[in-house]
């Protein structure tokens, strides 16, 4: 096995290298695949715009023809109601594959720039390219959307990929691994099943990209693997998402808003607002409101609303059953560990040191957390780690501004929880412990291409260059100066 | 003396006070360094004098003319690039505020390299001050006498809480990175920038690595080989070969070897005159570790030109090889140096092939008269940046990103693209507490009926002209009223 990592430039005719090697003591089992992912790549059939505009279509037909399987296996992993799995799994999905066959022609054209004085005949442009093998990694709570998204994005930017989806999500897990290969060309693209071990075996190997999302503890893992090869990625992780509630807000809006952001897939949402800070005085206002929100969604008992999602796994149920016990439980607190359902919960005077404040909640739980006023409120969240997302609910635009100035996280958004990642148009992605890079829309092209810089010179204007051939002299100097810099505005050069 | 934690520390905390982030501050600082630049011209190209035996004229075209340029780009479009970036919206947010706000990212490492000490350092530094970072500064210490000078200088002109120098070695250098930064910019080895990852990696800090690679140059049969020749020769033997960007190799076919050959020594001749040792134009290898390096790899080569060395000097003559084998020494490393193998292959396939066998370089150039080969072989290949017919020179665009790919590094820079490395660019989406109406068909309870109105406004079916958005906002608006009774 070359130890680069790269196959010899011609695909092997037909011959069986790699798996020779797959059972060799202590090699890895997927050394043989992402070496037939690479050699897929080297024939350079996934660069051609054709061939990417089919595997786009295709993925759109499987979102088309699968829809009633996607629906189960979401019901089966974690009870997702339908209205949410087809507006967050499907219609994203669709409207990143819409977005992507609209604009392919134009992302792919070279990107001519600015040139200088000496380059002023030469053709100069960015060239975008494939990075060649691409693994995606996806996480458990958006099975369908988390994993392929990316994929458009790899495809698009013309990549071969390997995706491994959760294991947790089981259901959506087997649905990908059977089916989806059927849509895709199989020598460019593949499904990697399994749990930590399989990934660590995977991350054993050279990928051209790495893109993550999961958690923090993870990405760490995952960056330290892809250093090993000096792969770039990205990651997409997480945090506590606060929420500032300003004292003027129109409280129900704020709490019909805070509770579909908060119940949505059952709390177990990157992006959802994890906590709320607010004046004691709001606190109060808040808590009535918070009530008839989640009665008006979910109805009196939200275990039979048929709208209410479910925990993923046991693990997760008992994780966040063990926060139910910081501050007072003002709604709900009701759970089924058979069902393994959480009622829409709310924990009013959580104490920062309390465990609810210790991790990402991933749950349908909402502590408050009471300040005195908003520099009080910024000084908490500039306290902890930089979260996806920092909300602000308030009429005051200057307050909103000031949140928006004086703290850092990945997307930020007013009187609204999520909002911001269903705009095509906005970059996705954290700061600091939530995240490196982003994606969405052109981003997600982006992400996936290397920028190639390309100058084109002619063999003409030789006496030009003379300029820059020793020997050197005062005069060469100054010629040297005009030719090649960009002037500033306004002034004006004459050689 | 301050401890590094101390130092970083309290750009850490000079960052949070939130000074660096105003855009007449940055301003101010940058030129602040245009100041330090002009003022200190004399003083930096003696550093660099003593360090790599540059010439004047070299150290300003190469180190100081570059850095003014990017100041003056940087503070030119500043107020462009810092102002909240509107984008398109959909039916949704029709009313809403939709923008990318560029943000600091906080405290940034910038780790230069010894080759071009003083640029290296500098115009990864502009480009953090101006996105609005506090920056440490860690200058190579193998060119010692740079890295004194910008310790000196720096604080004079800037911020000396926002903007510290710390100096060292591997020791230091090790020690430094275990602290948590915010990003980190590292120029140098590929070696090294995987240990830099890796040390990123416990904090998750991105990273931008400008790293290295053989970069090789093709010269087709069809060209015009006095030129070419010229260009390959000014590029090969620039600082003594110890450029990053440097064409690494030679590839071309056998029947043309000898005539390259022949067109390079001419070129030197002309560069240089008879005697390269008493050219104040040719510079010399930077230290004796390098020196001995590059000696080991002229061991069992054909010297057809060149091959003099000075150890006492660390001085090495403009060398060219000939039938280098692919599986030589010289062939396995990255060279940096005054050495100039040639490879002999039969065909611009067989060159493709070559280079796809290896890591991807930081730069990949090519020469020939045929522009279908040009495009052919840039769309087979992959390298951090192209120059075609000429060598070097796609670094001195500020538009064109300057970067590696796979072993030669990620991330890049320069110009705006130096701009959007070291800055956040926070995704925006300011609604008010208002037309809580539309929001009522994304609330449970669902229905099928709440279904269809999210498919409609949510879904993207087509290619939208401009007319047919301004006929939808239209629509939406009436929709929302009709929702609003339907709901109410």
């Amino acid at each position: 096995m070359d130890t680069k990592g790269d196959t010899p430039g011609k695909a092997p005719t037909g011959s069986d290298t790699g798996k020779t090697d797959s059972t060799a003591a202590g090699m890895s089992p997927y050394v043989s695949l992402v070496s037939s992912l690479r050699s897929a790549w080297l024939t350079g059939k996934t660069r051609a715009a054709e061939h990417r505009v089919s595997q786009l279509e295709a993925l759109g037909r499987f979102l088309d023809d699968k829809k009633q399987p996607i629906l189960d296996a979401m019901a089966s992993d974690m009870r997702k109601p339908p209205l949410e799995v087809e507006l967050s799994e499907i219609i994203l999905v669709r409207n990143e594959v819409n977005y992507a066959l609209n604009n392919l022609s134009s992302w792919m054209k070279d990107e001519f720039v600015e040139k200088n004085l000496v380059t002023q005949l030469d053709t100069a442009f960015i060239h975008k390219e494939p990075y060649g093998v691409v693994l995606i990694i996806g996480p458990w709570n958006y099975p369908l959307n988390l994993i392929l998204v990316p994929l458009i994005g790899a495809i698009a930017a013309g990549n071969c990929v390997i995706i491994k989806p959760s294991e947790i999500s089981s259901s959506t897990e087997k649905l990908l691994a059977e089916t989806l290969p059927n849509y895709l060309d199989k020598d460019c693209f593949a499904v990697v099943t399994g749990g930590p071990a399989e990934t660590t075996q995977l991350l054993e190997n050279k990928f051209d990209y790495i893109f993550f999302t999961g958690s923090p503890r993870v990405g760490k893992i995952v960056m330290a693997a892809a250093a090993k090869h000096l792969t770039p990625l990205t990651l997409e992780l997480g945090g506590k998402n606060p929420c500032y509630v300003a004292d003027d807000s129109d409280m129900q809006n704020v709490a019909n808003r805070l509770v579909w952001g908060r119940c949505f897939n059952a709390g177990q949402t990157c992006i959802a607002p994890d906590y709320v800070l607010c004046s004691v005085e709001t606190q109060e206002k808040l808590l009535p409101a918070l009530r008839h929100a989640i009665t008006q969604f979910f109805g009196p008992e939200p275990r039979e609303s048929p709208d209410f999602a479910r925990i993923i796994s046991d693990k997760q149920f008992q994780r966040i059953l063990a926060l139910l016990g910081s501050g007072r439980v003002a709604i709900g607190g009701q759970t089924d560990d058979r069902e393994r359902y959480i009622a829409p919960t709310v924990l009013a005077d959580v104490q920062p040191s309390e465990p609810a404040m210790q991790e990402e909640i991933f749950g349908p739980v909402l502590p408050i957390v009471t300040v005195p006023n908003v520099d009080e409120a910024i000084a908490f969240i500039n306290s902890q780690e930089r979260p996806l997302a920092v909300y602000v609910f308030a009429s005051d635009s200057k307050l909103v501004r000031q949140v928006l100035e004086r703290t850092s996280s990945g997307g930020f958004g007013a009187n609204d929880p999520m909002m911001q990642t269903t705009l095509i148009s906005l970059p996705f992605g954290g700061i600091g412990n939530s995240g490196l890079g982003s994606y969405h829309g052109k981003f997600n092209f982006d992400t996936f291409s290397h920028h190639r810089a390309c100058l084109l010179r002619s063999m003409g204007l030789e006496p030009m260059n003379s300029l820059r051939y020793p020997p050197y002299s005062e005069r060469k100097m100054g010629l040297v100066t005009s030719a090649f810099e960009i002037k500033r505005k306004g002034t004006c050069t004459l050689l | 003396m301050d401890t590094r934690q101390q130092v970083v520390a309290r750009a850490g905390a000079a960052f949070r006070s939130g000074r660096s982030r105003p855009l007449e501050f940055r301003l101010r600082q940058l030129r602040a360094l245009e100041r330090m630049v002009k003022e200190k011209e004399p003083e930096i190209a003696a550093a660099l004098r003593a360090d790599l035996h540059k010439s004047e004229c070299n150290a300003f075209s190469f180190e100081i003319m570059g850095v003014l340029g990017e100041i003056a780009l940087m503070v030119d479009n500043l107020p462009t690039w810092v102002a909240p970036k509107s984008v398109p919206k959909n039916i949704m947010t029709l009313t809403d505020e939709v923008y990318i706000h560029h943000e600091p990212l906080g405290v940034v490492l910038v780790i230069g390299a010894w080759n071009y000490p003083f640029v290296l350092i500098m115009q990864p530094l502009i480009g953090a001050i101006a996105a609005g970072n506090a920056v440490v500064i860690k200058p190579s210490e193998i060119s010692e006498n740079t890295a004194k000078l910008v310790a000196e200088l720096i604080p004079q002109y800037i911020d000396k809480d926002l903007y510290p120098v710390i100096n060292g070695g591997v020791t230091e250098t090790t020690e430094l990175l275990k602290e948590r930064f915010d990003h980190i910019f590292y120029t140098g080895s590929s070696q090294v920038g995987k240990i830099v990852m890796e040390a990123a990696a416990k904090h998750l800090t991105p990273v931008t690595l400008e790293l290295g690679g053989k970069s090789p140059c093709y010269i087709d049969k069809d060209c015009n080989l006095d030129i070419a020749c010229r260009r390959v020769a000014w590029g090969k033997y620039l600082n003594c070969g110890q450029t990053c960007i440097a064409p690494d190799y030679i590839l071309c076919d056998q029947s043309i070897q000898n005539k390259v050959v022949e067109n390079i020594k001419k070129t030197l001749r002309e560069f240089h005159g008879e005697d390269i040792k008493k050219s104040p134009d040719y510079e010399r290898i930077v230290n004796k570790h390098h020196f001995k390096r590059l000696v080991t790899l002229l061991e069992g080569q054909k010297i057809v030109y060149g091959g003099e060395t000075d150890e006492a000097t660390c001085f090495i003559a403009p060398t060219i090889l000939t039938d280098v084998s692919p599986e030589s020494k010289i062939m396995k490393e990255e060279i940096f140096g005054p050495l100039l193998p040639i490879v002999t292959i039969k065909s611009a396939d067989e060159a493709i092939q070559f280079i796809n066998q290896r890591e991807k370089p930081l730069a990949l150039y090519l020469f020939s008269n045929d522009k279908k080969l040009i495009k052919r072989m840039i769309s087979e290949t992959s390298s951090g940046g192209v120059t075609a017919n000429d060598v070097i020179m796609h670094y001195t665009l500020p538009d064109l990103p300057f970067g590696g790919v796979g072993n030669s590094g990620m991330g890049n820079y320069h110009g705006r693209h130096s701009f959007e490395t070291f800055s956040h660019r926070r995704s925006c989406l300011i609604k008010s507490l208002t037309m809580e109406s539309v929001n009522k068909i994304r609330y449970p309870p669902n229905s099928q009926r709440k279904l269809d109105w999210a498919k409609f406004f949510f879904l993207k079916r087509f290619n939208k002209g401009r007319l047919g958005l301004i006929a939808l906002a239209l629509l939406g608006a009436i929709l929302a009223a009709v929702i609003k009774v339907a709901y109410s």
